[in-house]
């Protein structure tokens, strides 16, 4: 017998499972029905204040925000930031349909590197599949359009999110993500701030492995 | 082949040693003061903010108790969407096919690297010294557990393991591992400190050839493993290596993607009082085609070792733990001996039923004896396991084996006995109380007994009025 | 006699009849005055948690058995104890769980149980004794009260209302105290420790006079604070609350 086996079996007699008792049917209609549990109430407001909601609960674990008229701000915006940061003015840029549309080209000085990154990137840029208000939380998914390791090889991580994409609850983000291409992606990350440790003397720092720096640009305006 | 290394030894037999060494560490001391006020005000912050908190426990409890009673069912479906996805499923009955399992999957790939994330499984089977037996070089990525490698200690807390530690010990470390113990490069800033972490695991994590994760859960509809940390070691030990190994037992099913978000909405916040965790990621298969980065292989090792056991016993709640750690966090006993004195992998209020399963109960029996039954572990457990009555399980086990210290069973059979027969009982009772308030003396207190040395080493023995309560009702309600 | 609003049987409990019958002298003057007969079976010697909680069920059904009987009849059944009215009202039915004859008659019981202090206050709707008691209190929530029967305000609203008396919490009043039965005699080291942290939350609150309503708890702190020196006097919290706080403090000579 094996191991597989034995331990189907042993389940099922710790079960007290029979043939026909129902259970096959009853676990495949809990599968198809995927009822929802308890909401959390704060996050089922208006889209406004969802977007509020998102940046006090991600600006309170260390991930800035700001909102942008329209994606033609965007490339100011990163000029901007990298500059405040003192850091140089280039990227690692997700090859993402939505990013490669934005006017990079009114910012020549910006070198922006299409692809995966290898850690030599102090900066990675990517989108969003969504955003999630309940907990101040960013969802991307692996792809062609996102490879994983810009959400956590460079120590600056910066977030091109179009507003409509925050969403209030996990719920919400469920439904869209099954009606993906090609779902179940190999990676789906939920991204609540910049990475962080509190494993000396319970002293929280940031910058533990992945990056130390969350900025999000929320674009209104458009998809 | 005797020599290797077998699952990690217990020391749990040795618990009051254990505790007493503990208890006389004044670092350790320090160092559970620190987390206590940490987790326990956040939690409490937490579920404050929260208004569903209460409601979602119960959702959360409802849910595993549907899978567990449908575990095998759930399992398979996993098993199934992890195979479209094109991963292997690996199922092992005990620590030693699954260490098997892992080591198969290491040399199949010619691996000589592998970077872990947090692992409790792992513990559990002993992965770590299995690997380094074999030739092959087991890195721990998550900042605890990095730090207890380097000090060659298991961990002491299920989500903190090395709460244990102060500052200066961790600089020590990193001294002698990092600079070949070259004191003039010890750092002394825990900034500067976690700088350095990332830097020398940086350079392991883009050189591992296979990367071992842990799972908290594993979504039955979809295939996917979800690991929850705030680091994104995981994340990096998952993505850059060629090969993914999950190590995951059974009970960490959920059925459907709305099931898991209820529970994680409970887990953090139960156990750092965070809304969520920094990095919470749903992982399935290997990359796809137009991918960029991730591994070419994807292998989960599910493992049994004993859950199957515990799903047809009385004991069976106990697989609804979600691993948060809350419980250790409050409990006054884990507050005061802190992790390693439990002497096995799982410390704790949660430790202390699941220890006795796994290494068995002669060998942990101090463990489920070692409680006050104050409750508050299950209090604030998210998944409200009723975790005094599964200690109480376990002592009745250990009385129906006759397995109970002498003493004890002796003193309470002649207890019992008494109290079954009031008026002897009565009369035992006006004598003890004449006795011990004579003992007493004109300060009323005890500083001494023979017998009572457990009570009197430490404290005084309040000494009784001088006569029952019943004999001075007896009287005529005798108020003075 | 005196109409009253029904029959009370009292549970003295083991430790209060052993170490301090004030406690069940207080209990029975609070009762009378809240307009209750109160009666104490003779027949009662120990709610059987001792055996519950060694893993002995045998033996504590068999005292269970013997409580169940003696208590029968009464309308409530009011114990100054958290720890034995939690035994009786949630333990009780579990122990009889599944037998026809007795698990109707424990949870009969077990309705009809409560601890002191929130029979007073829950049931007889009792807000103020009339007591005095000049000293700042703090108040320790012993587990089982707490976590078993809920009872947490009712001894902080009744305290509230007694002339001259000062409240002033803990920083954590409902961390266990270290008692727990056979437990602070078979792990002492880490009851001793746990007693001198409640001690240690004890002193740091400037109180007078320490107060609960289990007689575990109370030796246990009380033996603990006089091996430290202090002078926090020890009670229980129906002493005070019957206007009796002027006897002797547990352990002390006045």
């Amino acid at each position: 017998m094996s191991s597989r086996e034995a331990i189907l079996g042993g389940l099922r007699a710790a079960l007290g499972r029979a043939e026909g008792d129902g259970a096959r049917q009853a676990v495949a209609a809990r599968l198809a029905a995927r009822a929802t549990h308890p909401i959390p109430a704060r996050a089922q407001v208006p889209h406004d204040e969802q977007v509020e909601l998102f940046r006090r609960l991600a600006g309170e674990v260390g991930a800035t925000s700001e909102i942008l008229p329209g994606p033609a701000a965007v490339p100011e915006a990163v000029t901007r930031y990298l500059a405040q940061q003192n850091l140089p003015a280039e990227a690692a840029i997700a090859p993402d349909p939505e990013l490669r549309a934005i006017p990079w080209h009114e910012r020549p000085m910006l070198a922006l590197k299409p692809g995966r990154t290898h850690g030599d990137d102090l900066v990675g840029i990517t989108g969003a599949f969504a955003a999630v208000a309940e907990t101040g939380t960013l969802v991307t998914h692996s792809g062609a359009h996102h490879p994983t390791t810009l959400n956590f090889l460079s120590e600056t991580h910066i977030v091109v999110l179009p507003k409509a994409r925050i969403l209030g609850t996990y719920d919400e983000v469920w439904k869209r993500l099954r009606a993906v291409p090609g779902f179940v992606p190999r990676t789906v990350n939920f991204i609540t701030g910049p990475s962080r440790t509190a494993d000396i003397e319970q002293t929280i720092q940031r910058g533990a492995h992945g990056p130390r720096r969350l900025h999000v640009l929320i674009v209104d305006g458009g998809s | 082949m005797s020599t290797l290394p077998a699952s990690p030894p217990s020391t749990a037999h040795a618990f009051p040693l254990n505790a007493a060494g503990a208890i006389a560490d004044p670092a350790l001391q320090k160092a559970m003061g620190r987390l206590k006020g940490h987790f326990i005000d956040k939690r409490a912050a937490a579920r404050a903010r929260l208004p569903e908190f209460d409601a979602l426990r119960d959702a959360a409890k409802a849910i595993k108790d549907h899978t567990l009673a449908h575990l095998d069912l759930y399992l398979e479906r996993f098993e199934a969407q992890v195979t479209a996805a094109g991963g292997h499923v690996h199922w092992c009955r005990d620590a030693a096919e699954a260490r098997a399992a892992v080591l198969a999957i290491c040399r199949e790939h010619g691996a000589r690297i592998v970077t872990k994330g947090k692992s409790m499984i792992g513990e559990e089977i002993g992965i770590n010294p299995f690997l380094e037996a074999h030739g092959i070089e087991p890195v721990e990525t998550d900042l605890g557990e990095y730090i207890i490698q380097l000090a060659h200690e298991p961990p002491s807390h299920i989500i903190a393991p090395a709460v244990h530690k102060n500052k200066e010990q961790i600089s020590d470390l990193f001294v002698e591992h990092h600079h070949a113990g070259d004191r003039s490069r010890r750092l002394e800033g825990i900034p500067e400190l976690v700088t350095e972490a990332r830097e020398v695991l940086r350079r392991r994590f883009l050189e591992a050839d296979v990367g071992i994760t842990g799972a908290n859960f594993l979504v039955a509809e979809t295939g996917q493993t979800v690991i929850v940390t705030n680091e994104g070691n995981g994340d990096l030990t998952q993505t850059l290596p060629r090969v993914h190994i999950v190590l995951a037992s059974l009970e960490k099913v959920v059925p459907t993607l709305e099931d898991v978000s209820a529970v994680l909405r409970v887990l953090a916040r139960s156990a750092t009082g965070q809304e969520f965790s920094t990095y919470t990621t749903f992982s399935c298969g290997p990359r796809r085609a137009g991918d960029h980065d991730g591994p070419g292989a994807f292998h989960v090792v599910l493992l049994d070792n004993g859950r199957t056991r515990l799903l047809g016993s009385e004991f069976r709640e106990v697989l609804r733990c979600i691993r948060c750690g809350a419980c250790m966090n409050h409990c006054p006993v884990y507050g005061a001996v802190g992790g390693h004195a439990y002497g096995w992998v799982y410390p704790g209020p949660i430790g202390s039923v699941l220890t006795p399963a796994l290494v068995g109960l002669p060998e942990a029996h101090h463990l489920p004896n070692a409680s006050t039954f104050c409750g508050r572990c299950e209090e604030v457990c998210p998944m409200r396991i009723p975790l005094p009555r599964m200690l109480r399980h376990w002592r009745e086990r250990e009385f129906a084996a006759g397995a109970a210290p002498a003493a004890a069973r002796w003193g309470l059979g002649l207890w019992a006995w008494l109290a079954r027969r009031p008026a002897l009982y009565r009369a035992a009772a006006r004598l003890a109380a004449r006795a011990l308030a004579f003992l007493g003396g004109p300060e009323r207190r005890i500083r001494s007994l023979p017998l009572a040395g457990g009570w009197t080493g430490g404290r005084d023995l309040p000494a009784p009025e001088g006569r029952t309560f019943q004999a001075l009702w007896a009287e005529g309600r005798g108020r003075r | 006699m005196a109409q009253t609003r029904g029959r009370v049987a009292l549970l003295v409990t083991c430790l209060v009849d052993l170490f301090r019958p004030t406690v069940g002298f207080a209990a029975v003057a609070l009762l009378e005055r809240a307009g209750y007969a109160v009666e104490v079976p003779p027949g009662q010697t120990c709610c059987g948690q001792p055996g519950f909680n060694t893993g002995d069920r045998a033996s504590a059904r068999a005292l269970a058995e013997r409580v169940i009987e003696a208590f029968e009849g009464y309308d409530h059944v009011v114990v100054p104890s958290g720890s034995c009215g939690g035994m009786i009202a949630v333990h009780y039915p579990e122990l009889f769980a599944g037998d026809p004859a007795w698990e109707p008659r424990a949870r009969s019981l077990a309705a009809r149980t409560r601890e002191l202090v929130s029979f007073l206050a829950d049931v007889a709707g009792v807000e103020a004794t009339g007591a005095r008691y000049e000293d700042t209190v703090t108040y320790h929530d012993s587990c089982s009260g707490l976590r078993e029967l809920g009872v947490r305000d009712q001894a902080r609203r009744l305290l509230g209302k007694v002339a001259g008396l000062t409240l002033k919490e803990m920083r954590h009043p409902e961390v266990c105290c270290g008692f727990g039965g056979t437990f602070c005699v078979k792990y002492p080291a880490i009851s001793v420790k746990m007693a001198s942290e409640k001690a240690a939350d004890v002193q740091a609150t400037g109180a007078g006079t320490l107060l609960a309503g289990d007689m575990g708890c109370l030796l246990n702190m009380a033996g603990r604070l006089a091996r430290e020196g202090s002078a926090v006097r020890v009670r229980h919290v129906a002493e005070v609350l019957a206007g009796m706080g002027d006897r002797p403090a547990i352990g002390r000579a006045s």
